[in-house]
Formats: structure tokens, sequence, C-alpha cells
């Protein structure tokens, strides 16, 4: 038995929400400290995941299995394969930049200092610890080839992200304290239900899983690994009727996680009442866990049934990405804006992964890497603005970038990558999705590619309105560009899309032999080119030979 | 005499007893008509009991004596306290299990 | 030799690099550096030149693989660069004029207190554009292509506490963020079709997809070219350009950005070659295009904005000659290259006029600057010359070409085009006098402003002047050398198989339309502006005029088409998603609420009413086992 590092890697962030937590309510920046400290050390872990994993070895790596509830056939399964181990080390790498951004954002209001001192309620520690709570689930729920473990963790995710969401705001709130309390408590509590109600329905989908593998098995199983073995082997062979509702009881879930039109509108409200650090924590690390939870489970559990559904899916994506666009557009809230762009984004995550292509699932887990960093670099850049003016409103701000040029720089060069420019990490993401999706589904992939002139269009409106112009007014003016905790946050970040939208390939040699594995799952090919060229090398092509040219007439 | 007479008799008391405890507001009352509804289920197993000749029911009806005995104590341990408290034994005084 | 290619981008990138990161340490020597950068480029560019030279014609092409870049199952992208002639030309072109440019706007630039990252961002552009021509697949092309966009959104918006410059920087890159999306469905069409889209393998085998397939490929390239050189119907970004400081308009016109959709064409020229639709579309958008920019161009009475129509209708020429397929390539890039010399000039002259007037850009209220700025006056002088082909000048050679092939066109497309082409340079001639005869003949017309501010012109200083006279040589010069021996031809040759067409029409006859057509134009211009004195407000105008003003309603048009009915449709859209999805989200749960809040009025505590729930529910029961054993 090796060491379990997927558990560890897991394991290191719960026990630093639990030494986090358990820090005296006075020492606050101690807790602070710890938590970065747990962070990093998992960071560390993840990097250790990245590095033993083996693009070339087993589909799943780094397994690990112990009997748990045997009655059920629910086993603790973990394993990596190049998907989850890149999602894995997504997480740990955003964590400790969340929690730098989030430095003050639980500290006490000036004047509730003496008031807190001596009571036993923390909300500095318990904001700290509930993020470290968020990441462990999050990693579990990457590794785990266990259905039932996985749908535990995706499941118990929503206790942590509810008390976040709902428990810290930004301080002030345009439309006062006490609305601000009531908007915000609604969000969680919208959040949850969502959630929950996507959470039973896969429920009821994953007991009917175990009622199928029992019955036709002899002996239920959870196992990803064991049922797909059982399918190779013809033991397990799910009715076709079956198979699609199942397929569609998972999928419920991970779309309202994901958020897929017609499901979304509970992402807007939480990550616009929710601080900046929780809303990327939303958007770039749990919604996450729905896509890739349509990659592994859906296409690798429902083959068939996945392809039954990719018309619908693929329309819904669609208007995912154009309605979240067009929304985007007509927002006057920041956040919400940026919100309604990750509703887009997401629908071209979804959409790549339905086309069943290796460009379109490669892209697709790229997409999910990259949309995390630039999400991440563009909504805490926005939240160090809010925080400095304390409203969300665009109408507040204009001519920003003249008194905190690095803060407008750093805001732009966040909003080019929401918009995929070519040399910032997104673009490629954004270009295989668009290639896979358009190889197969033409009409789709042109549609989709409107998506990209809006994204122009509503990041570029959001720069012009707050940035640009004459300074707004007296407090616009006062505003202090980025202090150094906050370029310490956003310049890594920054670094990171330039240099992975130059050099992506580490992450897509991880990426491409699990992409081939879910696409074999679903047994599909990737269209071939009607004209392939030649296999040639660089230096045989000879514009000048007229042999090759049908038009041009030498002379 | 034939027995089904007796589960007539029981089906009377029954009503009598469902009437009672539907109709009066005291609470001895209600409770005492409760009384009469358990016996005549009891009346009904021994009647039923004799009639396939075998013993489970009367079995039973000890049983149910046993356990009317015990809920007559809780009971009227918690009616006493209820006049105790409320100076009345009407069970719509005490409608305190709403919302 | 091939890993200096790779330079020749590095320089500039890692100028833009360096200058943006680098913080106000950089202020005093940031434009320096930049300028240096810019001028290693072009000194690299020279020496692979020369090396180029000294090769045989057909092994001319040097390719420099640095790695692979995007290596997905089925989809090879790399970063590798191709430097063959075409590229050769554009390298030159780009690095030489960009570097007078970033000299020349040391002067320019003086007073700003962000000449540093004004100079980071011409680093930048410098490096997309090298990027856009020395990619050797599409893809790579693709991010130059965008990066220039992006180049050309910081620098048009660079004066960004102007709302204007901000809506005209988003307005430019919005637009050809369009032009981008066409380009895109272009890549995918080839990698659909050819599995791949580096250039050798898809140009080369070109000719075996069906000519459907090709159509789309060159209609969408045509889109994207559209966006990048201003092109009708996407042109509307042009104009408000001028948004941006001076320079930045010569490097955009010049030297870089409009250039790029005339590369496009004629690096597909294979694809083109083999899809006559496609290359009709091209052709009958460079001759609207050409007529359009003209029209625009002598309505203006802002300096800029005139000579921005006229960028839009030469661009227009050399779209029309890169339509005509092998016949016009070598012309179109040849008319870009002079092009590039004049309007650079044109455009640094027109800097240093608004230099020694107080930034004032209205025409009509220059006049008689001749005797006040003599060296802007000499140089702006050649580079007007060679824009309406003044026999002898850049601009005739390359544009006589232009027409001349035009006409060899055959049939009445040949007829037509060529007709067109004479027109143009009818108006080319007229426009371009009247900003001539506006800002350096006739009385002065300027007038103190309201703060009492009178202008006083001036020459500008040296560091200003250099460049726009290196660039008057271009003018004068480039042409002529060019076609002597036809050697700019025989030099494109292997990139663009430049074959002979027979014109209907004479070469001499040609000429000898062109000139009657300039001095048509010219002599207009004369009786209109230079007999008369010239009214300080413009006059009403015909109707013709007004729209013209209005950039013939370009922007009206859009504004009706997409900005009214977008915004019309995103409210809507932020209403329908506010009342109707989640409405219908928050309507289930208001009902459950209202639900509970009834049901919840039957626990009213009487034990009796529970009982009789009981006993009515166990009736219930009972009645139904009966029935069910009944039945």
């Amino acid at each position: 038995m090796s060491f379990p590092l997927l558990t560890t890697t897991a394991v290191v962030p719960a026990l630093g929400a639990i030494a986090t937590a358990a820090v005296p309510a006075a020492r606050r920046t101690a807790a602070k400290w710890l938590a970065f400290l747990f962070s990093l050390a998992t960071l560390g872990l993840a990097a250790a995941v990245l590095i033993r994993f083996d693009p070339d070895g087993a589909r799943y790596q780094l397994t690990e299995s112990h009997a748990w509830i045997a009655d059920f056939g629910v086993r603790y399964e973990l394993g990596a394969d190049g998907i989850g181990a890149v999602m894995i080390a997504l997480t740990a790498l955003l964590i400790p930049f969340i929690i730098g951004a989030g430095w003050n954002d639980a500290d006490p209001a000036p004047g509730e200092e003496e008031e807190t001192e001596n009571k036993r309620w923390r909300p500095t520690q318990g904001f700290f610890a509930l993020i470290l709570a968020v990441e462990a689930m999050v990693i579990i729920s990457f590794a785990a080839t266990d259905v039932f473990v996985f749908y535990i963790f995706f499941e118990a995710m929503l206790i942590p992200m509810y008390f976040l969401i709902g428990g810290f705001g930004d301080r002030a709130h345009a439309a006062g304290e006490a609305e601000g309390a009531k908007q915000r408590s609604y969000a969680a509590v919208k959040f949850l239900l969502y959630n929950l109600v996507g959470g039973l329905i896969m429920l009821a989908a994953v007991i009917g899983l175990f009622a199928v593998t029992s019955d036709q098995l002899g002996e239920g199983t959870f196992s990803l690994q064991e049922i797909a073995r059982a399918r190779a082997s013809g033991e397990l062979d799910i009715a076709t009727s079956t198979e699609r509702l199942l397929f569609l009881g998972f999928f419920f879930a991970f779309a309202v996680k994901a958020p897929l039109w017609p499901l979304h509108t509970w992402l807007p409200n939480a990550m616009g009442e929710s601080t900046a650090p929780v809303a990327v924590l939303i958007t770039a690390v749990v919604d996450k866990v729905g896509t890739f939870a349509m990659l592994r489970f859906c296409l690798g559990l429902f083959p068939g049934a996945s392809d039954w559904a990719t018309p619908v899916v693929i329309a819904l994506a669609l208007v995912s990405i154009v309605y979240g666009a067009l929304l985007a557009v007509g927002q006057r809230d920041i956040k919400r804006l940026i919100a309604y762009a990750s509703i887009s984004h997401f629908g071209f995550i979804v959409l790549g992964v339905f086309a069943m292509t290796s460009q379109g699932q490669g892209g697709a887990t790229l997409y999910m890497v990259f949309h995390g960093i630039s999400t991440a670099a563009l909504m805490l850049v926005a939240g160090f603005l809010i925080s400095r003016r304390g409203s969300r409103l665009i109408a507040d701000y204009g001519g920003v970038q003249k008194v905190a040029p690095v803060l407008a720089g750093t805001f732009l060069v966040g909003g080019l990558a929401t918009l995929s420019l070519p040399g910032l990490a997104p673009f490629i993401s954004e270009f295989l999705v668009l290639v896979g999706t358009y190889s197969r589904y033409p009409a789709a992939g042109i549609v989709a590619t409107a998506g990209i002139v809006l994204a122009a269009l509503y990041v570029l409106l959001l720069y012009q309105r707050t940035m640009t112009g004459p300074v707004k007014d007296e407090q616009v003016r006062r505003l202090p560009d980025l202090r150094v905790r906050e370029l310490a946050v956003v310049a890594p970040l920054i670094a990171l899309l330039v240099f992975l939208g130059v050099f992506p390939k580490p992450l897509t040699e991880m990426v491409d032999p699990a992409v081939e594995h879910t696409l074999s799952d679903v047994q599909k090919k990737d269209p071939k080119p009607q004209h392939p060229t030649a296999e040639q090398g660089w230096f045989d092509y000879k514009p000048a030979a007229p042999a090759e040219h049908g038009g041009g007439e030498h002379e | 005499m034939n027995p089904v007479n007796y589960v007539y008799l029981a089906a009377l008391l029954f009503t009598i007893g469902a009437a009672g405890v539907l109709l009066r507001r005291n609470a001895i009352v209600v409770f005492m008509c409760i009384e009469l509804m358990l016996n005549a289920a009891n009346l009904t197993l021994v009647a039923f009991s004799r009639m396939h000749g075998n013993l489970d029911g009367q079995i039973m009806a000890f049983f149910v004596m046993v356990v009317a005995a015990a809920e007559v104590v809780v009971g009227l341990a918690i009616i006493v306290m209820l006049y105790r408290s409320r100076h009345s034994a009407s069970v719509d005084d005490a409608s305190l299990m709403k919302l | 030799m091939e890993s200096l290619i790779g330079l020749l981008v590095g320089a500039p990138l890692l100028g833009a690099a360096v200058l943006l990161c680098g913080g106000r340490r950089l202020d005093r020597a940031g434009h320096w550096l930049a300028s240096v950068l810019a001028g290693a480029s072009f000194v690299l560019g020279a020496v692979l030149f020369f090396d180029m030279l000294g090769k045989d014609g057909e092994h001319r092409a040097l390719h420099s693989h640095l790695y692979s870049w995007v290596p997905v199952e089925g989809f090879q992208a790399d970063v590798a660069f191709q430097l063959d002639q075409l590229s050769m030309t554009f390298v030159l072109l780009i690095t030489g004029v960009g570097t007078l440019i970033h000299i020349y706007s040391i002067g320019y630039m003086e007073h700003d207190e962000r000449r540093r990252r004004f100079f980071g961002f011409l680093n930048l552009f410098l490096a997309a554009m090298l990027l856009l021509v020395l990619a050797d697949n599409f893809l790579l092309l693709y991010v130059g292509w965008e990066g220039v966009g992006l180049a050309s959104y910081l620098l048009i918006g660079f004066w960004q506490h102007k709302p204007s410059a901000a809506a005209a920087a988003k307005k430019a890159f919005l637009v050809n963020r369009v032009g981008d999306a066409g380009l895109a469905i272009a890549i995918f069409l080839m990698f659909t079709t050819f599995g791949t889209f580096a250039f050798a393998p898809v140009l080369s085998s070109a000719t075996d997809a069906s000519e459907g397939k090709l159509t789309a490929i060159g209609l969408m390239l045509l889109l994207a070219a559209c966006g990048k050189s201003a092109q009708v119907p996407l042109q509307s970004w042009l104009g408000d350009a001028m948004e941006g400081p001076t320079p930045v308009s010569a490097l955009i016109h010049a030297a870089t950005m409009v250039t790029a959709g005339v590369y496009l064409i004629t690096r597909s020229g294979a694809i083109f070659n083999a899809a006559p639709d496609a290359q009709t579309a091209v052709v009958v958008v460079g001759a609207v295009t050409l007529i359009f920019g003209a029209i625009v161009g002598c309505a203006k009475d802002d300096i800029k904005k005139a000579l921005a129509g006229s960028t839009m209708s030469q661009i227009g020429y050399m779209i029309l000659a890169a339509g005509l397929g092998p016949i016009g390539y070598a012309f179109a890039i040849m008319h870009l290259v002079t092009h590039g010399f004049f309007k650079a000039g044109l455009f640094l002259g027109a800097g240093s006029v608004m230099h020694g007037m107080n930034d004032e850009v209205d025409m009509r209220k220059y006049g008689g600057l001749r005797k006040y700025m003599p060296v802007t006056f000499v140089t702006f002088g050649l580079g007007y010359l060679a824009i309406i082909g003044f026999p002898g000048l850049s601009g005739f050679f390359s544009k006589d070409q232009i027409i001349e092939a035009a006409f060899a066109k055959g049939g009445t497309q040949g007829w037509i085009l060529g007709t067109v082409a004479l027109i143009g340079a009818a108006i080319t001639a007229y426009y371009m006098t009247r900003v001539m005869v506006l800002t350096f003949f006739g009385e002065k017309r300027w007038e103190p402003d309201e703060n009492g501010n009178e202008p006083h012109p001036h020459e500008s200083p040296s560091v200003m002047t250099i460049p726009m006279i290196v660039l008057a040589f271009g003018s004068v010069f480039a042409g002529g050398l060019f076609k002597a021996g036809d050697s700019f031809v025989h030099w494109l040759e292997p990139v663009t198989q430049h074959s002979h067409g027979d014109s209907p029409v004479s070469a001499a006859t040609v000429t000898t339309g062109t000139v009657v057509a300039l001095l048509l134009g010219v002599g207009a211009a004369w009786l209109q502006y230079g007999r008369r004195p010239v009214p300080r407000t413009a006059p009403r105008g015909s109707l013709l005029t007004r729209a013209a003003r209005r950039d013939l309603l370009q922007d009206d048009v859009n504004h009706a088409a997409f900005v009214t009915g977008g915004s019309y449709l995103t409210r809507s859209l932020v209403y329908v998603d506010h009342k109707l999805v989640d409405g219908l989200v928050n309507g289930t749960a208001a009902t459950f609420g209202g639900l509970s809040g009834r049901l919840r009025r039957l626990q009213n505590g009487f034990a009796r009413s529970y009982a009789v729930s009981m006993f009515g529910g166990a009736a219930v029961l009972i009645a139904a086992t009966l029935l069910m054993r009944a039945v």
C-alpha cells in the first residue's frame, strides 16, 4: 500500500479548517496566517500529485481503495486521472489567493472591535476555516472514483458555502445595511435550495444505479472502475430507458451546479452578495465540480444516454453562452456582470464536454482551469475596487485609471483574459472548444463564435464605464491604488495567465490522455477532415511549384 | 348464543366511545370513552378468539388491558396536572398544540 | 539565420514588457529604449533581407520552428515562423516606418506624462504586427491579428480621460472582433477540411477541397480582412480611431493594422484563386470601399479624418488588386508599401501641423501655413503628390498598375472595376488637393480661442522633422525603384505566382487616363478652394456632402441596426431573466409557501379535531380496504 497522497491532500486543508477554527478569538492574525500556511501546504501536496502523475500511465493513478459501507457496496475509492489531477491542482492553487485576497474581509468593522473582544463568536476564524473546509471537500470530489463518496462530498460542500455566502458580505451595501443582510440571506438560501434540489434528484439516481448494479451484478457497487469493467465485459447492460433516467438525474444536479441555463439564476445572486473571494470560490472552484462531474460521471457511467441527450445539452449550452453574455452587457452591478459572464463561459465548457471530440473535451478541461484563473484575476481586482468605494454599481465609478493606474491595468488584463484574448490562457481553451464543436456541429460552432464578440462587448463596456473618462467624483479621486498585498495576489495570477497562454503544453500533456479515455468511454471518434493533407515536412512546401496550385498560371 | 352478537355489541360500544371522544369536552369523560373503545376492541378480540377456537386473541386482550392500565396512569396524571395549572378539565381549553 | 526570426518579434515584445511592467523608474529613458528596440528589429530585418537577396529566388524562404504550442489529439498548433519574400516586405515596412514613428513620437509626446506607456504600447503594436506577418500558420497569425487589435485599442484610447477616445477604442476593438470571428470560423473550416491550419499544407492542397468549402473559407477570410482593414461594411471604426495621438494614426494607417487584411488575402491567395466567387466578393468590397472612403474624405474638415477617409480608399485599391488574383497580388503589396511611405509622411505632417497649431484639427482654421512650417510643407507636399499619383512619384507607379490590372480582369467586370478605379483616382486627387490647399495655401484663418490664446504656428523640432524627411524620400523614390525592371513583382513572384493579364486597354491609355483623372481632380479642387476664400465655418453643403460628413451614415446605420436593437434586447432579457426565469422559481417557492400557510391552519390545537381527522382517516382507509376486497 503506497502513501495515500490524494487523501492527504484533502485531509491537510480539513485539519487546517479545524485548527483555524480553534484559534482564540483575539488572535485573528494568527488564524489568517495559519489558514494561509495550510493552503500552501495543500498546494505543495497538489504539486506532488501533478508530479507523481504519469500522463502515459494508467487511466486512474494514485488510487486508494478501502471498504467503507460493505452492505451497500460503498468503497472509499480515490484516484486521479489527468483531468482530476489538473482540477485538484487548480483548486489548491486558487485557495491561497482567495485567502490572501480576503485577508481583511472578515475582520470586524472598525466600530465593533471592542464588542467582539470577549465573545465566543469568531467570524474571522470561521471565514478562513470554512474556505479550507470547502477546499477539502472539493479535492475529495475531484478525486473520488466511487459515486457514493463523490455524492457525499458534492452535497456536503453546500454547508460551508451556505455560511460563506450568507455570513460574509460586502461591508457597505448599496441598499443599506438591513436590506443588504436580507438580500444576502436570500442569496444564500437560493443557492442552498437550488443545489439541494439538484442533489436530491441525484441521490435518487445514485440509489437507482445501486439497484441496477445489484440487480445485474449480484452485488451492488458504486465504483466507477468496477462499473466500467462490468460494462466492458458485458456483465452489466443497463436498459436504455433506465440509463436515460439515471443520466438525467445526475445531469440535473451537475447542470444546477455548473450552472446551465435555465438553472442559472442562483449564481448572480450568490456571486453578487458574497465577498469577491467567496465569489471566486463559487465560480472558479465549486462550480467546476459540476462540469467536471459531467465529464467523469455522466459520460463515464451513461455513454449511451449522453449521446442521446447531446442535442438538447448543446442547445442549452448555446443558450447559456449567448444569453449569459447578453445579460452581462445589461448589468449595472460589477459582480453580477462577472457572474453572467461566468454563465456564458460555463456554456462553453458544457459545449466542449458534449461536443465529444478530443479538442472539445480537452478544451473544456483547459477551460475549467483557465476560467478559474482568469475569473479569479478579474473578480479579485473588482473586489479590491468595490471595497475601496463601497459600491458595486458600475455607475458609481468612472475615470479610475487616472487615479489608480495599476488597479486599472490589472483589471484590464483580467478583462482581456475573460474575453479570451490570444496570448492569454483562456484563448487556447476557448478556441479548442470552438474547433472541437465546429468539427462535429458546425452550426453550433458558429453560434458559439458569436459569444466571443459579445464577450468583447461586455468586458470593454465595463472597462470603459468604470476606468476611463473623467474622474467621476471626489470619492473616486481619493481611491488608492493597489496595495502590496493586493498586487501580490493579482500579479502571480496574471503571470500564470500569460505563461499558460504562451506555453500550455504541460497541461495539455496531462489532459490529453484522460480525454482520450473519456472519448473511448462514449465510443466516439473525432470526425476526420474531408481532405486530409498528406504528412508533409515544413521544408517540403514550395509555393513556387506551379503543379501544386491549380489556379496560378506561371509565365 | 351466536358469538357474532358479541361483535355487534363491541361495535356498538366502540361507536359510543368514539362519539364520546369526539363530542365531550371534559377530559375525564373523554378518557373514559377511550377506555370504552379499548374494551370494545378487547371484546372483539375475545369474541373472534372464541369463534376461531385459538387463544391468540385472548392473549392479545390481556396485553391490551396491561397497556390500558399503564395509559390510565399516565393519562390521569396529565389530566390532573392540566387541571391544576388551568383549573379546568376541558380539552378545548388546552389547545396548545398549534403553532 | 532562422534563429534571428524569433528575435524580430522578440525585440519589440521585450520592450513592451519592460516598459509596461517597469514602473516609473523608466519614465526618463523608456522612449529611447523603445525606439532602439524598434530600430534593432529593423536592423535585424535588413540583415535577413540581404541574406535573402544572396540566395536563389526559390530558396529564399526561411522557417523557424520554436516549439509546439497547443498539442491536443488531432490538433497541432505550433509557434513557428516563416519568412518568405512577402513576409520580408512587411517586416521591412513595419519595422522601418515603425521606427521612424517611434522617433517622431519622442518629440510629439514629449509633454505627455504617460509617455512611457505610450511607447510600451507602440512596441506591443510592432510585436503583434510582426507576429502576424511572420506566423507560419493561421492560428499564430490569429494571435498577432488580435494582438494588433489590442494594441490599437490601447493606443486609440490612450487619452482615456476623454470619453470620446475611450468610446472610439472600444468601437475599434469590437468591430475588429467581428472580423476576428470571421477569421476564427475560417480556421475552423480549414481544420475540418484539411485537418490542419498551417500555411504550407493548407495552401498547397487547397485545390483538393470542394469549391463551396473554399468559397466559404474565402468569404470568412474576407470578413476578417474587412474588420482589420476597415473595408465596407466594417469600416466604421477607422474614422473614430483618429481620437488616438497622431503618431498612432500614422502607425495604424501606414505600417500596421489596416495592411493586415491585404496581407491575409494575399497570403491565402491559393484559396482565393480556387474560389472565384470569393474573389468577386473581394473586388466588390474593394471597389465599394474605394469610392466610399474617397467620398468621405472629400467632406471632412478635420485634417486627420480626411486622411482617414483617404486611407480607407487606398486600402480599397489594395483589396481590389488582391481580389484580382495572381495578376494583382504583387501590385496590391506594392501599393501597400508605397502607401506606407506617403501615408505615414502625411500623418506625421498632419501631426506636425497640429503640434504647431495648439492641436487644432479643423482645416478651415488653418491656411497659409507653408510660410510658417517649410519642412512640413515640403514633406507633406511630396506625400501629397505621391498619393494623388503624380507621374514619377511612388503612388503613380503603384496605382497605375492596379488600374491596369483591374482592366485586365477582363469582361464587363474588368471595365467596371477599371472605371471605378479611375474615378477613385480623380476623387483622390480632389480631396488631397483640398487638404493641401486648405492647410498650406490661402490666407491665414486662425483666430484666438476663447481664452485669447492665438496659435503661433512654428516648425516642429528636428526629432519630428527628420522622420518626415526620410518618409518623403520614400514617397518619391520607392515606386520608381520597385517599377524599374519590375523588380518588385519578380521579388514577390515565388509567393504570388504573378501572371500578366491581357488588358483590353493598352498600358499607355491607362496611364493617360490616370493622368487625366488626376488633372480633373486637382483642377476641381483648385477651382473650389484655391481661387476663392474659404469660409471659416463649413457651408451647409449638398445632401451628399452632409451625408459624407457623417461618414455616409455608417454610424447611423450601425446605431439603428445594432446599438438600439441590442440595448433593447439586453434590457428586455434582463427583465425576462429577473421576472420570468427567476420569477418561475420564486413563484414555485411562493406557491409552496402559500400552500403550507393554508395547511397550517388545520393544526388548530383542538384535540378533538385531531381525533376527528384520525377517525376520518381510519374510516377512509377501512372503506378503501373493503372496497378493494370487493373488487
